[in-house]
């Protein structure tokens, strides 16, 4: 069933598709020819003049001790793979309490599902409120009554935790959907043929539940290492702007920061044109992945 | 469930209630800071309860609080609304059509107009936002709608979650169908479209959210002011050289540009979880 | 919507209504800037019927700039735009898109005389030979503000803050001591603790006066002075007496909130600063090393100028010359300095000024014109002009953090920042040259 049916027609499916390849070709296709050309320049920003550099601007990225490149993807990959990691299992674990048969399901279901609505800028903007050691009710606490020396703007540590936890808080709500979803499509005749088996509660959710919830679990894990890894943007501009230091600098954050502020249009554009490569290498993964999933 | 005992029971709830607290308590700080006056929370630490500002604040926020913008609010949740209506709604048609034509049909050029439009599911539009500028002035679009809108639905979310969805009807169906003589594109409005329901409502979910907060790319199309959306709003009134950030009204304004997405999920919550279910066999 | 404005316009034109030139200008400013800015052009625009100046507020400066950029690629710049004093050289070195200022007064024969301006304001976006690129609009320096109610509880007197460095940590030393929770902060590490601080002690912060005589200049600030400077702040960071803050201007709430007693930020935030704090605050000059032969010297500013866009139509030269004409003129420097707490742009604005008596209540701008005008500039405190210098100042600023949480040592983190600040220097040279 991997190639669902085939309808003949012979013009109709290019009129179908035509909107969204336009779209696509106008504003991907285009745009990235644009970035990778670009790449291979030297360029002043406002385009008089541009000089030829060959692969210079790539090969400064990973030559250069200085550019502190690859640090950057490791920190990036590490910060996408916490994120994920905190914010699927809290969700989970909502999600299979709020499935439980008790009162007041609705409620907790629409307190713990509307956040999805709060933009990922404002997420940064509510966790910096809370933590900056300068205004910050909460780091004002731990320093005054733990007396923990919360100090995010030169602890590498500090910074890499608050920005994990306002990153998962924003991805909780995504994944508590998307868990309370999967968590209703499982049947009901399964769990309570586990039950007469006498299959303990826990037993019974990792058994069951947890492999029916694989497809699920798989597509946020992807989703949430994707949120990570690239839209985790507004949060770390909002908070770290990628200090102390370096430290906290990811990809992404770094190609706007090169691009847009230090109007290093080549770099930045060798940048996007590595994460594009990148990108496009996952998306294939996934949908290898996928195609295999559905097609058994 | 006999086995699910009282103590169990209250267990749970508490649990509920901590899940609660994490995702409420930030939430009341933001508007426990709306209530207060710049100084009280500039001020270590700041006050927590609700001040004496509150409604003062929200006035302000809404009539005058963006004077230096020059932009009512009203304008600006309209834009917002037209911004997020747009996304949805143009993501959403162009998508199921480009999802019918790949999972209903074989074509020569299938195979490439699929990864063409996969491969853009990832990658956010900060990544190439100077050139994809520059394609957007080049059409003459900056200071429309169409460019707030256009470079925001390439993304093949829609059509991948659709695409799901598609792949899960059964075969006997679309045979049916075919036996009766209709046409595919009778097939796909009488009978797909409607099957869709569900996975379109929570499409509709997802990508209003998704245009409702966008900010980088109407940050840097929009120069008529007659185009600002309330996130730039929130933005510009947070950057401002030499200048006294008046949080309190970013507080005010940030919760007050929460209250339509926050509608719109509750309001839609039953069909956006069971569009879910649907298309995530 | 816009079929009708041209219906209107069409129509106001066939009746024989003037008409208006209109031309864009993109700022930055927010807040009571913002409605200043506001302001001086609903002026300007009353003035005179035949030309109106739109603002447009853009967002902060690099947006603001940016967009600028982004705009000019697409042909649909603004005709004035206001860029932020590290984006000089950038603007400067785009000679196809600009207009010079000077360039623009002497085409539309305004009455144009560059000697009315300050010049340590003017030197700052001026060639070497004294031609005025942009327009000076909001000019700031960075200044010592202190808490006058925590100085007299640490038995400081209130009325004599410290003057050279020693004694400023000294006193620093002793507001921790009285119960603060550290001594001082500062905003702007490279503009306060670095750029200012080379003009202040009249020593190069780069070769080539500073950028203004090439662009094969490099940085130096990684003299012995710089080291003795970064190493005494580093030591006070150890001992808890200096708090880091964050970058940029994010230290303020340390001062306002009274954690600590002595910050450093520029004379643009003294309305800020009035609004938030609850208790007596002064602000004094920079200090300075007293062994350091002819300092202190002057300051240099900070803020942004206006720049022209070049390809416009003559029509709409006419009115930004007629804005900039406008601008210059002593009442509304007055009116805009005194209330934004910008420096005024001419003397003559200064001299009103203090004929109004404004200074009386507002000491603390008087401070910080007369610590710019302290001596007449040198090669080393006209300004600064590095290409790149974004990038640079975010990399002092990266090192900066390094250095305080021991990555690096103070000497090998100026020479990292200097290493790396001239491999920017040289690519902006190779670029332009």
């Amino acid at each position: 069933m991997a190639k669902q049916y085939e309808i003949k027609a012979k013009w109709l499916p290019y009129f179908l598709v035509l909107p969204q390849m336009i779209i696509v070709f106008i504003f991907f296709f285009w745009p990235s020819a644009q970035a990778i050309l670009q790449s291979f320049y030297l360029q002043d920003p406002f385009g008089g003049k541009t000089i030829f550099v060959g692969l210079s601007n790539y090969i400064a990225l990973f030559t250069n001790p200085d550019s502190d490149y690859l640090y950057s993807f490791i920190i990036s990959i590490v910060f996408a793979l916490s994120i994920t990691l905190l914010s699927m299992t809290v969700s989970l674990f909502l999600a299979v309490q709020a499935h439980k048969k008790i009162h007041f399901t609705t409620f907790y279901k629409t307190m713990l599902t509307w956040p999805y609505a709060v933009a990922t800028l404002v997420a940064g903007v509510i966790w910096l409120f809370m933590f900056n050691p300068n205004v910050g009710v909460i780091a004002w606490i731990l320093k005054h009554n733990f007396g923990i020396p919360w100090d995010y703007l030169l602890n590498f540590q500090h910074a890499f935790i608050l920005l994990t936890l306002a990153a998962s808080w924003k991805q909780l709500a995504y994944n508590f959907v998307f868990f309370m979803a999967g968590l209703q499509s499982v049947p009901e005749t399964l769990v309570e043929a586990a039950i007469i088996d006498g299959a303990s509660p826990i037993r019974r959710f990792w058994q069951i539940i947890f492999g029916l919830l694989a497809p699920t679990t798989f597509y946020l894990l992807v989703m949430n290492l994707v949120f990570g890894f690239f839209e985790t943007f507004p949060i770390v501009h909002g908070i770290t702007a990628g200090g102390p230091g370096k430290s906290t600098s990811i990809l992404v954050y770094k190609v706007w920061r090169d691009g847009v502020v230090n109007l290093d249009l080549g770099g930045s554009s060798a940048q996007s044109v590595i994460l594009m490569i990148l990108v496009i290498g996952l998306t294939v993964l996934q949908f290898r992945f996928i195609e295999r999933r559905i097609t058994y | 469930m006999r086995e699910f005992s009282k103590v169990r029971r209250l267990i749970t709830h508490f649990y509920l209630w901590i899940g609660i607290a994490i995702i409420i308590f930030p939430i009341y700080f933001i508007f426990s800071a709306s209530s207060h006056t710049s100084a009280e929370i500039l001020s270590a630490p700041m006050p927590l309860n609700i001040g004496p500002y509150l409604l003062e604040n929200y006035k302000r926020a809404l009539f005058e609080g963006t004077k230096n913008l020059g932009t009512p609010v009203f304008i600006m949740i309209k834009n917002s609304f037209i911004m997020a209506m747009g996304i949805s709604i143009g993501k959403i048609i162009i998508s199921l059509l480009a999802a019918f034509a790949i999972v209903f049909f074989d074509f020569p050029l299938r195979k490439f107009c699929f990864w063409s439009i996969f491969i853009t599911l990832m990658l956010p539009v900060e990544v190439r936002i100077m050139p994809t500028y520059k394609v957007i002035s080049d059409l003459g679009m900056l200071n429309t709608y169409s460019g707030l809108i256009m470079p925001m639905i390439v993304s093949a979310t829609a059509v991948f979650l659709f695409r799901q969805f598609f792949l899960t009807v059964p075969r006997e169906i679309v045979e049916a169908s075919q036996i009766d003589g209709s046409s595919p594109m009778q097939f796909f409005g009488r009978i797909l479209v409607p099957m869709s329901r569900t996975p379109i409502a929570a499409l509709f979910v997802i990508q209003f959210i998704y245009g409702w907060n966008q900010y980088l790319w109407p940050l840097l199309i929009t120069t008529k002011q007659e185009y600002f959306t309330l996130l730039i709003g929130i933005n510009r009134m947070m950057t401002g050289a030499d200048v006294n950030i008046e949080w309190q009204i970013v507080m005010a304004t940030t919760l007050l540009a929460l209250i339509p997405p926050v509608i719109v999920v509750v309001l839609m919550q039953k069909q956006f979880i069971a569009g879910m279910t649907e298309t995530e066999k | 919507m816009k079929k009708l404005l041209l219906l209107v316009l069409i129509l106001a034109m066939t009746i024989g209504v003037y008409a208006q030139v209109s031309v864009e200008f993109w700022h930055a400013m927010t807040g009571k800037n913002g409605e200043m800015v506001q302001s001086v052009c609903d002026k300007f625009n009353a003035s005179q019927k035949d030309y109106k100046v739109v603002p447009v507020y853009k967002g902060s400066y690099s947006d603001t700039m940016n967009a600028g950029i982004a705009a000019f690629r697409a042909k649909q710049a603004p005709a004035i735009i206001q860029v932020y004093e590290v984006g000089t050289a950038t603007m400067m070195a785009a000679k196809g898109a600009i207009k010079p200022v000077y360039q623009l007064m002497a085409e539309n024969n305004a009455k144009f005389d560059p000697k009315v301006y300050i010049p340590t304001i003017t030197s700052y976006y001026s060639t070497s030979d004294g031609k005025m690129l942009s327009m000076p609009f909001n000019s700031s320096t960075a200044v010592m503000y202190y808490n006058k109610d925590a100085f007299h509880k640490a038995g400081l007197n209130p009325d004599k803050p410290p003057v050279t460095w020693p004694e400023f940590f000294d006193a620093a030393r002793k507001l921790k001591a009285s119960g603060m929770e550290g001594g001082f902060t500062t905003n702007w590490i490279s503009w306060i603790q670095l750029e200012n601080f080379s003009a202040w002690h009249n020593v190069p912060f780069g070769t080539k006066s500073n950028g203004f005589d090439g662009l094969d200049t490099e940085l130096v600030f990684n003299s012995p002075l710089h080291v003795r400077h970064f190493e005494n702040l580093y030591k006070l960071a150890k001992e808890g007496v200096f708090i880091y803050g964050g970058r940029e201007n994010k230290a303020n709430p340390l001062f306002i909130s009274q954690r600590v007693g002595l910050h450093f930020e520029s004379i643009g935030g003294y309305g800020s600063m009035k609004a938030n704090c609850k208790f007596n605050f002064g602000v004094a000059r920079l200090p300075y090393y007293p062994d350091v032969p002819g300092a202190p010297q002057n300051s240099i500013i900070g803020g942004a100028s206006l720049w022209v866009f070049n390809g416009k139509s003559p029509a709409e030269y006419k009115a930004v010359t007629a804005f900039f004409t406008y601008i210059s003129q002593p009442e509304i420097q007055a009116y805009w300095h005194q209330n934004t707490g910008y420096l005024p742009i001419t003397n003559a604005a200064y001299e009103l000024t203090k004929k109004q008596g404004y200074y009386k209540d507002n000491p603390g701008l008087e401070v910080a014109i007369g610590q710019l005008l302290n001596k007449p500039p040198t090669k080393n405190s006209m300004g600064i002009r590095f290409g790149n210098f974004n990038i640079i100042r975010e990399i002092e600023d990266q090192v900066w953090e390094d250095i305080l949480a021991d990555k690096i040592s103070v000497k090998d983190g100026l020479d990292r920042m200097v290493r790396e600040g001239n491999a920017k220097l040289r690519e902006f040279e190779r670029l332009y040259k």
